[in-house]
């Protein structure tokens, strides 16, 4: 037995690309199941459109299970809407009412680009990681499980941190588009382990600095925390400020070989 | 699917090592952090000597009188006042260089509006109003300057006699609702700024976070209520001017809110 259906009303950001203008246009979604996720009640909409020889609305979507970080988009204010700890992928339509009155609108700041509708560039960040983001190791064969003996609450906190999966959210729910809860957990995950210590303090600086270069600067208003689908901690936002201020110290004793 | 290129909004140069550190967003909020410690200890110490008020006019007046002596015969006298002084000064000027230079980075990072009304989950009202909460209590300070340290703003200013000048300008009842708003903006400042600190300088710890919103709190609050008071014990006669004609060298019995009334 099926639930019953729903009708949602979609008031949807439309621009056919970067450059061109864009207008919120309004739409009537019938049959919509309250099992379906807020994709597929866009996919819906699309087919619709589509048989009428209209243009379906273009959105981001990879994985569909949470973890890809593909899609998000405003609903109604929110990044990734009103639950919280959700991807827009995983957002169930029962957490709307029936006749319900949907917003969509693209994630918005000077380094997302909109792509068309409410696809966004959101390829700044991977700018932010490129500048960092990763250890040099030896490749190879495997090293031995547990040959680095890591705390459990070192490794627990640090797995928290890699649970980020860069929607962009926290850039699109900070009022100063700031990148900062992507990058502190970018960092995080690496500058809490034992591998991530080598390059940790140029990590830091590059990351930082890159990030600087594109987004805005935090002012602790901590509504990334509150839209993140991952519930990444602001906490980390710290450790990022304390490396950052470490890391400046470090650089002035290398003075003489960072600057000519 | 057509494809433009990352906007950026700043450029990443590199200098010696001060510059670039105050160059960069996490680099000026650190300062922001520290220089609001400074402004935070001056706001505490300055509530505090001016409870003095509550006793007498002499005890008021040899307060101020005192923070000109420190340290004693050490140094010439006000040096060492003068030293804080600008220190203050300096630490005032780059909280607010700081805080304009990040607004305007700021604004360029979301160049274009959300459309739609955003619905704010979590950003306190305190955090989101710093600007204007700042601004008032900038403003304010050259007033209060003016008024209580030059004395260009008010007509009854005595050099020397803080207690006359205290509560000749804060019965004016302008001034006196003018000192509450803008006490009520600096207790909002610190509620957001006192938290943000500690986020800023990266002192963070399971262990005493939820202490870290309570010490904001409680610093906010104490602040207002000790300076909030003054106008309004002296509005509602608590604290009495009943010197006119005593000399400053002499005590002045109707003075303070214990004084005898006549
Ligand atoms: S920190 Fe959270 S909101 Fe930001 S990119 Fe990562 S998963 Fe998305
Ligand atoms: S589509 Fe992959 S996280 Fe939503």
């Amino acid at each position: 037995m099926s639930a019953p259906k729903m009708h949602i009303k979609v008031t949807a950001w439309r621009q056919s690309g970067p450059d061109a203008p864009g207008a919120f246009k309004d739409y009537d979604v019938n049959d919509v199941s309250p099992d379906m996720s807020f994709l597929e009640m866009l996919d819906t909409l699309n087919e619709r459109l589509i048989e009428n020889n209209e243009e379906p609305i273009a959105f981001d979507h990879d994985c569909r299970e949470g973890i890809c970080g593909s899609c998000g988009m405003m609903i109604n204010g929110v990044p990734h809407g009103p639950e919280r700890g959700t991807a827009t992928c995983q957002l169930h339509m029962r957490k709307f009412n029936d006749n319900a009155h949907i917003t969509v609108e693209p994630f918005r700041a000077a380094a997302f680009t909109i792509n068309k509708d409410l696809s966004v560039d959101r390829s700044a960040l991977d700018r932010i990681v490129e500048a960092g983001g990763y250890i040099t190791a030896p490749t190879g064969s495997a090293p031995d499980a547990n040959l680095i003996p890591v705390p459990k609450a070192v490794s627990d906190t640090a797995m928290d941190a890699a649970q980020c999966i860069g929607c962009g959210a926290c850039v699109a729910a900070c009022p100063n588009s700031a990148a900062q809860l992507f990058t502190s957990a970018k960092l995080a995950h690496l500058n809490l382990l034992p591998q991530g210590q080598a390059e940790r303090w140029d990590r830091t600086i590059d990351m930082v600095e890159t990030m600087e270069m594109y987004f805005g600067s935090c002012t602790n208003f901590r509504e990334c925390e509150a839209a993140c689908p991952k519930e990444i901690s602001v906490d980390f936002i710290a450790m990022l400020n304390k490396d950052y201020v470490k890391s400046q110290l470090k650089q002035r004793r290398l003075a003489g070989q960072v600057f000519p | 699917m057509q494809r433009s290129a990352v906007t950026q909004i700043k450029v990443r140069k590199v200098a010696a090592w001060p510059i670039t550190f105050y160059r960069s967003a996490v680099g000026k909020k650190w300062v922001m952090a520290i220089t609001g410690i400074m402004l935070m200890g001056f706001v505490l110490s300055h509530m505090v000597g001016n409870l003095k008020l509550y006793l007498s006019r002499e005890e008021i007046n040899l307060y101020g009188e005192a923070l000109r002596e420190i340290p004693g015969h050490l140094l010439p006298r006000t040096v060492f006042l003068w030293t804080i002084r600008l220190g203050l000064i300096g630490a005032f000027a780059l909280h607010i260089h700081a805080a304009v230079s990040l607004t305007r980075l700021n604004r360029k990072a979301r160049p274009v509006a959300y459309q739609s009304e955003r619905d704010y989950i979590a950003a306190s009202f305190a955090a989101r109003t710093m600007r204007w909460s700042g601004v008032i209590v900038g403003l304010y300070v050259v007033f209060h300057l003016l008024d209580l340290t030059a004395g260009t703003a008010n007509p009854d200013f005595v050099r020397g006699d803080p207690y006359n000048n205290l509560v000749r300008s804060l019965e004016r009842p302008v001034v006196g609702i003018a000192y509450i708003v803008a006490n009520l903006a600096l207790g909002i400042h610190l509620f957001h700024g006192a938290w943000s600190i500690f986020q800023s300088l990266g002192v963070n710890n399971p262990r005493f976070n939820n202490a870290r919103k309570r010490f904001a709190q409680g610093f906010a609050a104490l602040i207002v209520i000790g300076n909030v008071s003054f106008p309004v014990a002296i509005l509602a006669g608590v604290i009495k001017q009943s010197c006119e004609g005593t000399p400053i060298e002499e005590p002045c019995a109707g003075s303070g809110a214990f004084g005898e009334k006549n």
